[in-house]
C-alpha cells in the first residue's frame, strides 16, 4: 500500500545474539492519519514490535534487528539516523501513566525545553494547546503548577499524551494506554484517540479486542512473534481469513 | 506423636513460647534506650559545670583555647570553626564526587561492571580511619608541603580530603540507592521524548532522586563531624580560626581525643572537654533530625 506513513519490511528482532526471535518477519503498513491496532495474547510480541518503531529497544544490550522500518520511506535503523530526532517524530505513550514528579506544566514543557525552547509565552502556548488536544486543559487550567502525580490515573494518562504531542510528533505509539485505567477513563482516552488521528498517525497496542474494534481503522493480529494477519478492522473482526484470528477474536483462546 | 499429646504441649507451651521472645526483645530494646539516656545524662552532667567557671559567651566568642595556662582560657570558637571548616570542605569534596560516582554506577556503567564498582566502594568504606590518617601523615602531608611550599602539610585541606574519601562511600552508596529507585518508566518517558541519556540523567533521574541524595549528603556530613582519628592525625592541631584552606586547624573531636587523657578528672578543663562532647552530640542530633524530616517528606510524596 502506498501512502503508508510507517511501514515495516520483514522486521525480525531478537533480544540477544543467540536468543530466539521475539518477532519474525513482520511486514505491515500503517496508513497516514489512521489508527492501527495491534492485538494478540500476552507475550505475542506486540509491545516489542511497537518499541521497535521508535527504537526504544536500543537500550536493551545486544538487541538484534533485521529487516527495515520505514518512516515516510526512509529506514529508521539506517546508521545516519539521529535516534533522538526520530523519537520526537514518533512519540510514545506507555502502559502505565508515567508523569514526571514535576508540575503539570513542567511535564508538558519537558520535551520543548529539551529542544532549547526558553521563551516563556511560547512554552505556555504549547502547554495550553497540547493539554487542549489531550482533552485535559479545562480540568487543569487553574492548577498547572500542581504536581502531576496529584491527578487521577486517567488524567495522568491524558497528561502523558499531552506531553507526547507537545513536541509535535507525526506518529503516536500507544502501548496498552488504558490497561491501568477504569472504564470511564478508558472511554475518554478512546474518544481522544479517535480525535488524534486527524493530526497524527496512531499505532496502538491493546489486549482488549472490543477496544481495537471501537477505535481502529486497521488491525494486526500477532501470535508468538508472528503477524498472523493485518487489514481493515471491520474485515478482521467479521471475516478473518486465518482460522487462528477467528479463534482468538471469538474468545477460543487468549 | 499422638494428636492429644501434641495439643496438650501446644497449649501449655503457648504462654512461654509467646512471652519469652517478647520479653527478651523488649528488655534488649529498653536497655538500649536506658543506656543511651544515661550516656546523654552523663555527658550533660560532666559538661555543664564548665559554665560556672566561664560564661557561655566567653566559650562561644573567645578565640583563645589555652586550657592549661594561668589563667586558663576556654574560648571554643577556633575549635568550632575548625570542625565546621573541615566538615564543610570535606562535603564540598565528597558530595559532588559521591553523586557523580552514584550516577555512574546507577545509569552509566554496564551491568557487569556495576557489582565490581559497588564492592570497590564498600572496601573503601571498610578502611579504618587510622589507616587513612596514616596515609595523610606520611604520603599526603609531605607531598603537599613540597608542592605548595607550605609550613606544614598537616592542615585543613589534608584532613578534609581524607574525610572526603572516608564519607564518599556513604554518600555514593546511599545516593545510588535513591537513583536506582527512580522508576525505569520515567527514564523511558524521557527517552521517548527525544532526550539523550545525559539529558535524562540530569533532568529526570537526578531531580527525582534529589531528596535521597540530600539525605545521603547529610548522613555523610554527620560522619564527617564526628570523625576523630583522621582529623587528629592530619589537621595540624593548631587552635586557630582558619583563614585559608591550607591553614592548620584543631576540630572539637581531635581536641577531646588529644587532651582527655592528660587532664585531671573533675577539673574545669575536663568539664570543658565534656561540654564539647555535648556540642558535637547536639550538632549530629540536629543533622539526624533533618534527615528524618526529609525522609518522611519523601515517603509522604
Amino acid at each position: 500500500m502506498d501512502g503508508a506513513k510507517l511501514k515495516t519490511e520483514s522486521l525480525s528482532m531478537a533480544y540477544s545474539a543467540n536468543a530466539p526471535y521475539a518477532l519474525k518477519d513482520i511486514s505491515v503498513d500503517v496508513a497516514e492519519n489512521s489508527v492501527m491496532a495491534f492485538i494478540g495474547p500476552s507475550g505475542c510480541g506486540k509491545s516489542t514490535f511497537l518499541r521497535c518503531l521508535n527504537r526504544m529497544n536500543d537500550f536493551v544490550g545486544g538487541v538484534r534487528v533485521e529487516g527495515r522500518v520505514l518512516l515516510d520511506g526512509s529506514d529508521i535503523y539506517a546508521p545516519e539516523v539521529d535516534v533522538t530526532a526520530l523519537r520526537r517524530k514518533v512519540g510514545m505513550v506507555f502502559q502505565r501513566p508515567n508523569p514526571f514528579p514535576f508540575s503539570i506544566r513542567e511535564n508538558v514543557a519537558y520535551g520543548q525545553k529539551l529542544l532549547g525552547e526558553r521563551n516563556k509565552s511560547r512554552l505556555d502556548e504549547i502547554v495550553e494547546s497540547s493539554l487542549s488536544s489531550a482533552g485535559l486543559w479545562e480540568e487543569v487550567r487553574d492548577r498547572l503548577n500542581e504536581p502531576a502525580v496529584s491527578l487521577s490515573g486517567g488524567q495522568q494518562q491524558r497528561l502523558c499524551i499531552a506531553r507526547a504531542i507537545a513536541v509535535s510528533p507525526e506518529v503516536l505509539l500507544m502501548d496498552e494506554p488504558t490497561s491501568a485505567l477504569d472504564p470511564l477513563a478508558t472511554a475518554r482516552i478512546e474518544e481522544l484517540v479517535r480525535e488524534l488521528k486527524k493530526d497524527y498517525t496512531v499505532a496502538i497496542v491493546t489486549h482488549n479486542m472490543q477496544q481495537a474494534a471501537r477505535i481502529s481503522d486497521a488491525t494486526a493480529f500477532f501470535l508468538m512473534g508472528e503477524l498472523v494477519e493485518a487489514g481493515p478492522t471491520t474485515g478482521i473482526f467479521t471475516t478473518p481469513s486465518d482460522p487462528r484470528t477467528e479463534d482468538y477474536i471469538t474468545g477460543r483462546f487468549g | 506423636m499422638p494428636k492429644s499429646a501434641y495439643g496438650k504441649m501446644a497449649a501449655s507451651g503457648a504462654r512461654w513460647s509467646e512471652k519469652a521472645p517478647r520479653g527478651i526483645v523488649t528488655a534488649a530494646a529498653l536497655s538500649g534506650i536506658w543506656l543511651m539516656g544515661f550516656i546523654i545524662l552523663f555527658l550533660i552532667k560532666e559538661g555543664m559545670p564548665i559554665l560556672s567557671e566561664v560564661s557561655i559567651l566567653d566559650i562561644a566568642s573567645g578565640n583563645r583555647w589555652y586550657p592549661v595556662s594561668s589563667p586558663p582560657r576556654y574560648g571554643m570558637l577556633p575549635l568550632f570553626a575548625g570542625s565546621c571548616a573541615v566538615t564543610l570542605l570535606s562535603c564540598v569534596i565528597a558530595i559532588p564526587f559521591g553523586t557523580a560516582v552514584a550516577l555512574f554506577i546507577s545509569d552509566v556503567c554496564p551491568e557487569r561492571a556495576r557489582e565490581f564498582c559497588k564492592v570497590s566502594l564498600e572496601i573503601l568504606g571498610f578502611l579504618p580511619s587510622v589507616v587513612l590518617g596514616f596515609l595523610g601523615m606520611v604520603v599526603l602531608a609531605p607531598w603537599m608541603q613540597a608542592k605548595f611550599e607550605l609550613l606544614s602539610g598537616l592542615n585543613m585541606l589534608n584532613a578534609s580530603f581524607l574525610l572526603g574519601v572516608m564519607i564518599l562511600p556513604t554518600i555514593a552508596t546511599l545516593s545510588e540507592d535513591s537513583l536506582r529507585a527512580v522508576s525505569q518508566s520515567l527514564r523511558d518517558a524521557s527517552y521517548a521524548l527525544g532526550a539523550t541519556r545525559f539529558e535524562t540523567m540530569f533532568k529526570v533521574v537526578l531531580p527525582c532522586a534529589s531528596r535521597g541524595i540530600v539525605s545521603a549528603a547529610i548522613l555523610g556530613m554527620m560522619r564527617s563531624v564526628g570523625e576523630t582519628m583522621v582529623v587528629l592525625m592530619a589537621s595540624g592541631g593548631a587552635a586557630l580560626i582558619p583563614r585559608f584552606i591550607t591553614d592548620p586547624v584543631r576540630p572539637l573531636t581531635s581536641t577531646i581525643a588529644a587532651e582527655m587523657g592528660e587532664t585531671p578528672v573533675g577539673s574545669p578543663h575536663y568539664h570543658a572537654l565534656f561540654f564539647m562532647g555535648c556540642l558535637l552530640m547536639l550538632f549530629t542530633c540536629l543533622l539526624n533530625m533533618l534527615v528524618m524530616k526529609i525522609e518522611s517528606a519523601r515517603r509522604a510524596k
